[in-house]
């Protein structure tokens, strides 16, 4: 596959297995989940203390549902590595990083260069979601 | 209205540069047709049969008489010297080359304006009542609110890749005059009992291959939790809206298929949440806006008293003119549906001569209206003959507001790569059929909309008579829906019997308004005639 993981956090990754989400309420010891589109990631939130990576499948960058998962867990609470996987491509990035993910894992290689550049598209932006960016609104009115 | 400041800007001018990138990429090979195609389309770009067409975003149908002109020169410099106003309040250009692209989205940022999510299964650019501010009967101007849903619908990262497209229309009025009811979500300000203002929202209609009337899913919600109300609307249906079949991925399907019922619930307990992380804008943010769509310095002296003398003039003040909240002023529908021309098109010259009127007697404001007409919003009674002279010059005089010529159609097969059938030369019959004004003014009102496939862009299920163009066996053939209106008394047409050539189609209409000439009572509109005495009679004459 050639792929490349690409992480913006500092700490080391997980090493843990990552099991489904549906196995995830039997399996106890699991800190690893993947999450599948259309799977609800409600499940997840009585967990989300004892993950320390979730993994967002994207077979397709064209279906979205992988960003209501991200943005969801994040502001539940979950404070863990958030992985997109799949077909994650370097035009998508940006919105990625702004519904809380902070690694990739994309079926073709891309670079870290790539993705900084990626990320700094917007100089500002409209909206308040889950990166910390102060929307436009907010630099109006202080 | 609305002006960019430094934050707008840079966000528009960072989309020219993203887009030149990736423009620039496709070219050199490093971006498949695959990958750029929805980043394009998210462009306005569409590949359609001959060239590219690009749409440009006319952010709800207003506009200034500076970006007007760009439109114009954009057309004679980039396109073959015509636009296309569409019923999306937008303007679609349809000879176009990729390479251009890029410099034509620079030329358009110099004046505030783009092509972002004007295509693609995102948000796309929010429509209005094409009379805010002005219309007599309004009860809030809906713009500023479409402009703070326009900001938070920008680039807007959760909402990207919906299953679908989804557009927003929004309205200030009791009278509907955007379809508000055939979107994706439509809202209605509205006033309580208690005079405070608040939200209507209608949630899941849409025409399409499945036309549906949105239920309403809130009565009333308060101005301020708009956006926290939109994000829980959209990420339920981003979350649950189907994505197995293209053709049932619209918001529509969703909420008709789990229930309004089971949706307002899901959206209301999202929005609980949503509540609690203050993604709202402040109520600063909302007065900005406002202070920007306040009335412009109407004369206080203006008077009402206009010279008829001349009956082609007094025709075009009967039918083109509306009143306007303001004594002394009119609102002038400038018609793009001369007889024997393609509904919405307008040269370059046509395009910055109506921007000229706006900056001399419309206080520098112009409208698209999703009839695929321009309108002149905030025009003194006493201006009306020297504007309508200067109009008449440039043959966009037609005196047929919302009569049978005043056709909306569709791009059609002469163009667009979606349809099945022209609709442009059917228009142009039909339009030449009853060219006689007075024939068309004795029949009155009269909506005729004409979509060359079943995805409806034409609006064919909200006309009073709607066309629709199929293939039937490798020919171009037309089925006839009656009875559609959009608006307060929004109803979904229905097709009368089977289907016609390009000439039977122009026959059957005939018979069809000879019976409503018939049968009319008192000052019945086709569509009122048509719903008291049934399909019977239309279909007797037509195919009997």
């Amino acid at each position: 596959m050639g792929e490349t993981l690409i992480r913006l956090r500092d700490d080391a990754a997980s090493t843990a297995p990552v099991v489904a989400l549906a196995d995830l309420a039997s399996e106890t010891n699991a800190t690893a989940v993947r999450v599948l589109p259309g799977e609800d990631v409600s499940a997840l939130l009585p967990l989300l203390d004892r993950l320390e990576l979730v993994e967002v499948a994207f077979p397709a960058y064209t279906d979205g549902r992988g960003y209501t998962s991200a943005r969801t867990l994040r502001e539940r609470g979950y404070t863990g590595e958030l992985r997109a996987t799949g077909d994650v491509l370097i035009d998508q990035i940006s919105h990625y990083h702004r519904c809380g993910f902070d690694a990739f894992l994309p079926n073709q290689p891309i670079t870290r260069a790539a993705v900084d550049k990626a990320i700094a598209t917007w100089p500002e932006v409209y909206q308040r979601t889950v990166d910390g960016r102060a929307p436009i609104w907010a630099a109006r009115h202080g | 209205m609305y002006q960019y400041d430094t934050h707008d800007q840079a966000m528009v001018d960072a989309r020219v540069a993203e887009y030149s990138d990736q423009v620039a990429r496709r070219i050199a090979g490093t971006l498949t047709e695959d990958q750029f195609k929805p980043l394009r389309l998210k462009n306005g770009l569409y590949l359609q049969l001959h060239a590219y067409m690009l749409r440009v975003a006319v952010p709800y149908g207003t506009l200034d008489s500076r970006q007007m002109r760009m439109l114009g020169d954009i057309a004679d410099k980039y396109d073959r010297g015509y636009g296309h106003f569409t019923t999306r309040q937008n303007i679609q250009y349809n000879w176009i080359k990729l390479e251009d692209s890029p410099a034509i989205l620079a030329d358009l940022a110099t004046v505030g304006m783009h092509a972002i999510q004007t295509s693609g299964n995102c948000i796309r650019n929010t429509t209005a009542d094409h009379f805010a501010g002005a219309a007599a009967d309004e009860i809030a101007d809906p713009r500023p609110y479409a402009e703070l849903l326009r900001q938070w619908s920008t680039f807007h990262p959760e909402f990207d890749y919906l299953p679908r497209k989804f557009k927003v229309a929004i309205i200030g009025s009791e009278t509907d005059r955007a379809a508000m009811k055939l979107h994706d979500i439509g809202i209605q300000v509205v006033q309580n009992e208690a005079g405070e203002t608040g939200l209507r929202f209608y949630v899941g209609g849409g025409m399409g291959r499945t036309p549906m009337i949105a239920p309403v899913i809130r009565d009333f919600l308060p101005p301020l939790q708009m956006i926290s109300y939109l994000e829980a609307c959209l990420r339920i249906y981003n979350a649950h809206g189907r994505r197995d079949n293209k053709y049932k991925a619209r918001i529509k399907i969703l909420v008709h298929e789990i229930g309004a019922d089971a949706y307002r619930t899901q959206v209301e307990e999202e929005f609980a949440h949503i509540l609690t992380l203050n993604l709202e804008p402040p109520p600063a943010e909302l007065e900005r806006i406002k202070a920007q769509f306040v009335d412009p310095g109407f004369d206080a002296a203006a008077t009402d008293a206009i010279d008829l003398s001349d009956p082609d003039f007094a025709l075009w003040v009967d039918q083109n003119v509306h009143a306007h909240k303001a004594p002394g002023y009119a609102i002038v529908t400038v018609s793009l549906k001369p007889v024997g021309g393609i509904p919405g098109d307008a040269t370059a010259d046509q395009i910055r001569l109506m921007a000229d009127l706006a900056r001399d007697h419309s206080f520098d404001e112009l409208r698209v209206s999703h009839a695929q007409n321009i309108v002149l919003p905030h025009v003194k009674k006493s201006d009306l003959y020297a504007i309508w002279q200067q109009l008449d010059a440039a043959e966009l005089a037609t005196a047929n507001l919302d009569l049978i010529s005043d056709i909306i159609a569709c791009p059609g097969l002469d163009y667009c790569s979606l349809a099945n059938a022209r609709s442009i030369p059917v228009a142009q019959k039909i339009a030449q059929r009853f060219s006689d004004i007075g024939r068309q003014r004795e029949l009155g009102e009269l909506k005729l909309k004409i979509s060359g496939c079943i995805n409806a862009c034409g609006h064919h299920h909200a006309g009073h008579i709607g066309i629709l163009g199929v293939d039937r066996k490798g020919l171009e053939n037309y089925q006839l829906l009656f009875g559609g209106s959009e608006g307060a008394d929004t109803s979904l047409g229905s097709i009368i019997g089977p289907g016609f050539s390009e000439d039977g189609i122009v026959d059957a209409i005939e018979k069809a308004t000879d019976v409503y000439l018939a049968k009319r009572e008192a000052d019945e509109r086709f569509i009122d005639t048509y719903r008291r005495i049934g399909t019977a009679p239309f279909k007797e004459a037509i195919y009997g």
